[in-house]
């Protein structure tokens, strides 16, 4: 028998990067094959043409032994083709229902489908309400409803891109199931991660992407979570400088009692909460997207004011009426977790963005007029201290590939040396290279007395650079725990909203 | 053949300034056939809307006359589009400006003093700040989107003059036309140029051309204008405030748009009549456009444009062509401005069709 | 008083007419993803093809499809700028309400100053003749029928079709349905297609029935007011219905109040829709919650399928 899905020289370029370069793959009905590959490996690349997102330079794809040209997902789909993507392809304003309605083909009577949908997530363990609007639900739940909708198409082939980046622990495990029984099924699945354990975890196969091109196909038995990580980086990165105890002082950053009602209804409300960060210490937020990370973020550097102006102190000084300006003048720095508009403008210069955040602080101003020679002073040092690769300080941020643009807003921060620094998904799709040098800079900074708040959804990287962990669930933020005594599976509990002792044996608990 | 966009790496600098040219000639083009079908001779046509206004000193004069609200209000409002703040009501905002200065004229009309000029244009410039304030009001206060509130008060701004000089401020001794008494001269602007009717307000035009030029590329009022209108998100990070953006973006377009109303009342109108601008507050706006939303590129739009006015009235003279041409020329010069500037963030490619390698048929 | 009675809701049907199609038309672009400020300018034309139409042709039927083409065409430039060169629907929209309104007086110069009979009054046998109800409801022309119809067809399509929901789907996400594999381009073509489509219908309402003869903007802002509506309605046809037929109630007050020789001002009376406008796009915004959970997430973005 012809294998399910066999992939010959494909090749795609875009303009500068040479995404694909003559990629093989075979996958065979009802087996778990991983595609393993760094940020920017070009896994996506490569699912998208299997999808027919993308139409590759070259190469041939052959579906069940026939040359297929797969031109469109429609054509995937009729082909027994499904793809659960990472970002979810989710109409916030409509149904549950609705949404899985968009996603089929053929229109069917609602009542029809409502059955389906009850019966696929009956016998998969997906529990969902058809009649609940997007907007209401968890990451989690969305997921769900992707992957229904890719089951009510009864596919061959079921591929999952990074499917557990938005997900809790338990949530992971929850999902494995579902994967192994489809895998039984004779589904075949190909999972794309760059999370080693999972991979070990799941799957029986392991195509390793580098730089565009196949390293190896092997066999996932008889490889070690290391020798994988070699494959997958090309060398071996040394290990994390080893954490030297750094001298932790006073309390810099204080957060009593901190409510704050959401600014519209798509957001969420942040509940009593209570932290406390010192300097030379870093403390790491965990918690699923959308649990009010951003919320919190903006409540602390001031892009949204509190009315209890005790909620938030820097150095002892109420600011939480302040605006963001003004808690800059404290010490305040932070750095949101989407880059371009948020944290960086992408039409503008890396001077004009440099001058954003640090015509205060570096007192780049005179009677209202810009120093544009010292903020290219600025500009430059920032540059070249955190090694942001670009054609100038000219050049548009947004020309500017995700990686160096992080490390350039990072850098923009850190170089103003704040006493205070709140970071929001420091390495979220960067390479394992910037990823290291902004681990690195984070690090130094607290040797240097700054207390950081990271908030991530990388629990390996909060596991990696924080000294206490805390995770935020529906708004509520539970108590932090040093990080040497917790593990990942209690964080995942915390994640979910579990209160009380989570080294127990609590289970239940939170909607997230 | 397939002409196919593809995206820039980074945004080009010389399409920036070349697309308007591109679409000016597009719309030459444009003109020479809309005339061909009227059944006018193209050349001719052309020579009467383009040179023939500008063959005398008072001809170029003309041009600064009718360039001088297009220029003032084209400044103004460039700056509002760059934050992202859609004042379309400038025609009203200029309306409320000849009112309150004009109302000034007329309530001094016996009084001979320096002061008058300077008062009336205090007062024009307020009064196009108060209307403006009320978009600015509702879309700050209660979110109500400005394009259509500052449109809707242009057409009660209309009524109101309309009111006015069927009114309280019809000229006594009119013979009961609907327009005021005629200016004193100490409400009238000074002519700049003997000969012309060329006033004052050219000149305070270029200073304030000048003035928003160094406010929009040297001062932090100006970054934040950009950063806001390029991303509000950026912008609230940056400390920057969207209301007082908002704010600014409108007392700016709505004073300089009054004082623009006040200049046409005491300058080349000398009174109040039920209609004073032949929609300068509406070309004003593709002015700001074709002008690059920057005030030099504005200064020479201005003048196209002014000279598309003064064309259309020579025309009309000259060939009996109806005066709605410019207005079509207007129009078509921003549709080919828009669609020259997608130049500036893609570029064309010509793909020829390759033999697959896939054995296909393609797209 | 019965006549009278009677003689003013016709006269706020007649007011109402255009303003239900051009809003509806917007509506469904609007519901696209698409914000197409060039209504205004779209009514004209269609109102002075619809007229010229009908002074050549004599032909009632060749003069709305000549405005429902005008409308179209114009709506045409309009998508190809947006959709497909990527120009900013704001000022696309603001051009083309220009550029119609100084096309329109270019067409129509030689148009001023002609009649029209008006648009033929279809009576319905047997129940034209109940009084009160028939009257008012089935002795009216054909366009009038038509409004009626249109909101019925938007609303039931909207609600239960398919093709209403992949319309929401694109205003909603057009990344979702360009990844589920909707046409987006295609689609915002139609709907912007048709809502320049309506807005013809209402210009050449306008013109054929309203007051039968061509003038210069005689639109007189109703391609704003129809924005409004949309917003008023918060995106939903019946709620167009009935904020188009607000707004003919306060023609209808402005009309009236001067034959019964209330002292106010003409000027002053014909403010009140502008300020009507304003006041309920205020009562309704002020809500951000509402616009947000009922606006198409979309509108005003521009949509460039990268991958």
């Amino acid at each position: 028998m012809p294998p399910l899905l066999e992939l010959k020289g494909m090749t795609k370029t875009f303009p500068g990067v040479k995404a694909n370069d003559n990629v093989n793959l075979t996958l065979n009905a009802g087996e778990v094959h991983a595609l393993l590959g760094e940020n920017g490996a070009g896994k996506s690349t490569l699912v998208k043409m299997i999808y027919g997102i993308l139409r590759p330079d070259s190469g041939q794809m052959y579906w069940m032994g026939e040359p297929s040209d797969i031109s469109s997902p429609a054509i995937a789909r009729s082909l027994g083709i499904a793809m659960v993507f990472q970002h979810f392809s989710l109409f916030d304003s409509m149904s549950v229902l609705e949404n899985i309605a968009l996603g089929l083909e053929k229109g069917i009577d609602k009542a029809t489908l409502e059955q389906q949908i009850v019966d696929i997530s009956n016998r998969y363990g997906l529990p969902l309400d058809p009649d609940r609007h997007i907007y209401t639900l968890s990451v989690g739940e969305c997921q769900r409803i992707e992957i229904i909708r890719c089951l009510l198409q009864n596919p061959k082939l079921l591929v999952m891109d990074e499917p557990t980046s938005v997900l809790t622990p338990q949530e992971v495990s929850k999902l494995f199931e579902t994967l192994n029984r489809l895998s039984d099924e004779g589904v075949a699945i190909l999972y794309i991660s760059h999370k080693l354990d999972e991979i070990k975890a799941l799957c029986e196969k392991a195509t390793i992407l580098r730089a565009g091109k196949v390293v190896e196909s092997v066999d996932v038995a008889g490889e070690s979570p290391q020798s994988l990580a070699a494959k997958m980086m090309g060398q071996e990165l040394p290990p994390n400088p080893n954490d030297t105890q750094r001298k932790v002082g006073d309390i810099r950053l204080d957060i009593r009692n901190l409510n704050q009602p959401p600014e519209d209804q798509f957001g969420i409300r942040l509940k009593e909460i209570n932290l406390q960060v010192r300097s030379g210490e870093i403390v790491g937020i965990a918690g699923v997207a959308g649990n009010g990370q951003d919320e919190l973020l903006k409540v602390l550097n001031g892009e949204q004011l509190s009315t209890q102006a005790g909620a938030v102190s820097i150095d002892n000084q109420p600011c939480a009426n302040y605006g963001p300006n003004q808690r800059r003048a404290l010490g305040m720095a932070s750095i949101p977790e989407q880059r371009l508009g948020h944290g960086a403008v992408s039409t503008m210069s890396l001077i004009d963005n440099t001058l954003l955040t640090a015509f205060q602080r570096l007192d780049l101003l005179s009677f209202g007029f810009i120093g544009y020679p010292r903020s290219r002073k600025y500009c430059s040092a920032v540059v070249e201290d955190f090694n942001v690769k670009s054609n100038g300080i000219s050049v548009e941020a947004g020309s500017l590939s995700g990686g160096n643009l992080q490390k350039f807003i990072v850098g923009r921060e850190i170089k103003q040396n704040p006493t205070i620094l709140i970071v929001s998904q420091p390495t979220w799709g960067v390479d394992a290279g910037a990823a290291r040098t902004i681990h690195n800079a984070l690090r130094e900074l607290a040797d240097n007395g700054t207390a950081i708040l990271v908030i991530s959804q990388d629990l390996d990287e909060l596991m990696a650079i924080s000294d206490r962990i805390a995770a935020i669930c529906a708004g509520s933020l539970s108590p932090t725990t040093p990080t040497s005594e917790i593990t990942i599976e209690q964080i995942g509990l915390m994640m979910a909203g579990v209160t009380g002792d989570v080294t127990g044996n609590v289970m239940g608990g939170g909607q997230c | 053949m397939l002409l196919s966009l593809v995206k820039r790496p980074e945004q080009s600098k010389a399409m920036v300034y070349v697309s308007p040219i591109i679409a000016l000639g597009l719309t030459l083009i444009s003109g020479i056939l809309l005339f061909q079908i009227m059944g006018v001779h193209p050349a001719q046509a052309l020579y009467a809307f383009f040179v023939d206004p500008i063959t005398t000193k008072y001809g170029w004069a003309e041009l600064g006359v009718k360039a001088t609200p297009l220029i003032l209000i084209g400044v103004a409002l460039s700056v509002g589009f760059r934050a992202g703040v859609w004042n379309i009501g400038a025609e009203g905002q200029l309306t409320l400006g000849a009112i309150c200065g004009g109302g000034i004229a007329l309530w001094l009309y016996q009084v001979d003093s320096v002061f008058v000029l300077p008062l009336m244009i205090i007062c024009g410039v307020l009064g196009g700040m108060a209307w403006a304030a009320i978009p600015a009001f509702l879309k700050t206060r209660f979110n109500a989107n400005e394009i259509l509130t500052s449109l809707m008060l242009t057409y009660v701004a209309t009524l109101l003059l309309s009111l006015l000089i069927h009114g309280a401020w019809r000229d006594p001794d009119g013979f009961n036309f609907p327009v005021s008494r005629i200016f004193s001269d100490s409400a009238t602007l000074p002519i700049i140029w003997q000969g012309t009717r060329l006033h004052l307000g050219w000149i305070l035009t270029i200073a304030a051309a000048i003035a928003v030029w160094v406010l929009m590329s040297k001062t932090i009022i100006g970054f934040q204008i950009k950063v806001i209108g390029q991303a509000p998100k950026a912008g609230r990070h940056a400390g920057f405030s969207v209301n007082r953006t908002i704010w600014f973006s409108l007392m700016l377009g709505g004073g300089m748009a009054g004082m623009a109303g006040l200049f046409e009342v005491a300058g080349p109108i000398g009174q109040l009549l039920p209609s004073i601008s032949p929609g300068y507050g509406f070309t004003a706006i593709i002015v700001a456009f074709v002008g690059r939303l920057h005030p030099v590129g504005v200064f020479f739009a201005g003048l196209v444009m002014a000279l598309s006015y003064l064309g259309g009235e020579s025309a009309q003279i000259t060939m009996n062509l109806p005066l709605a041409v410019t207005g079509v020329f207007q129009g078509l010069l921003l549709f080919f401005l828009l669609a020259c500037d997608v130049l500036i963030t893609y570029r064309l490619q010509f793909k020829f069709p390759v033999t697959s390698t896939r054995g296909s048929k393609h797209v | 008083m019965y006549d009278i009675l009677i003689a003013a809701i016709l006269t706020i049907i007649t007011a109402a007419t255009p303003l239900v199609y051009a809003a509806i038309g917007e509506m469904i672009t609007e519901k696209s993803g698409v914000l197409n400020l060039g209504v205004e300018g779209m009514i004209l034309v269609g109102a002075v093809c619809g007229f010229a139409a009908v002074h050549f042709t004599g032909s009632a039927t060749l003069a709305i499809l000549a405005g429902l083409g005008a409308g179209a065409g114009l709506a045409l430039v309009f998508a190809v700028l947006v959709l497909g060169f990527q120009a900013s629907q704001v000022a696309t929209g603001l051009a083309l309400t220009i550029f119609g309104i100084g096309v329109s007086a270019l067409l129509g110069q030689d148009l001023v100053g002609i009649a029209y009979a008006g648009l033929p009054k279809i009576s319905i046998p047997l129940l034209s003749s109940i009084p009160l109800i028939g009257p008012l409801l089935f002795n009216h022309d054909v366009m009038v029928y038509g409004s009626f119809m249109l909101v019925f067809a938007v609303a039931w399509l909207i609600k239960n079709s398919r093709a209403g929901l992949i319309l929401r789907a694109v205003g909603d996400s057009h990344d979702a349905a360009h990844a589920i594999g909707y046409p987006v381009i295609r689609i915002r073509y139609l709907a912007i297609l048709f809502g320049g489509g309506m807005a013809g219908l209402a210009g050449a309402y306008l013109s054929l029935a309203y007051s039968p003869l061509w003038v210069e903007n005689m639109s007189a802002g109703r391609g704003w007011i129809a924005l409004a509506l949309v917003v008023f309605a918060t995106w939903r046809p019946w709620r167009v219905f009935i904020g188009a037929y607000l707004f003919g109630g306060l023609t209808i007050l402005q009309l009236h109040a001067q034959a019964l020789g209330v002292g106010v001002p003409s000027q002053v009376m014909s403010m009140l829709p502008y300020i009507a406008t304003i006041v309920v796009l205020v009562l309704i915004s002020r809500d951000i919650n509402k616009i947000k959970l009922n606006s198409p997430a979309c509108i005003g973005k521009p949509f460039h399928p990268t991958s």
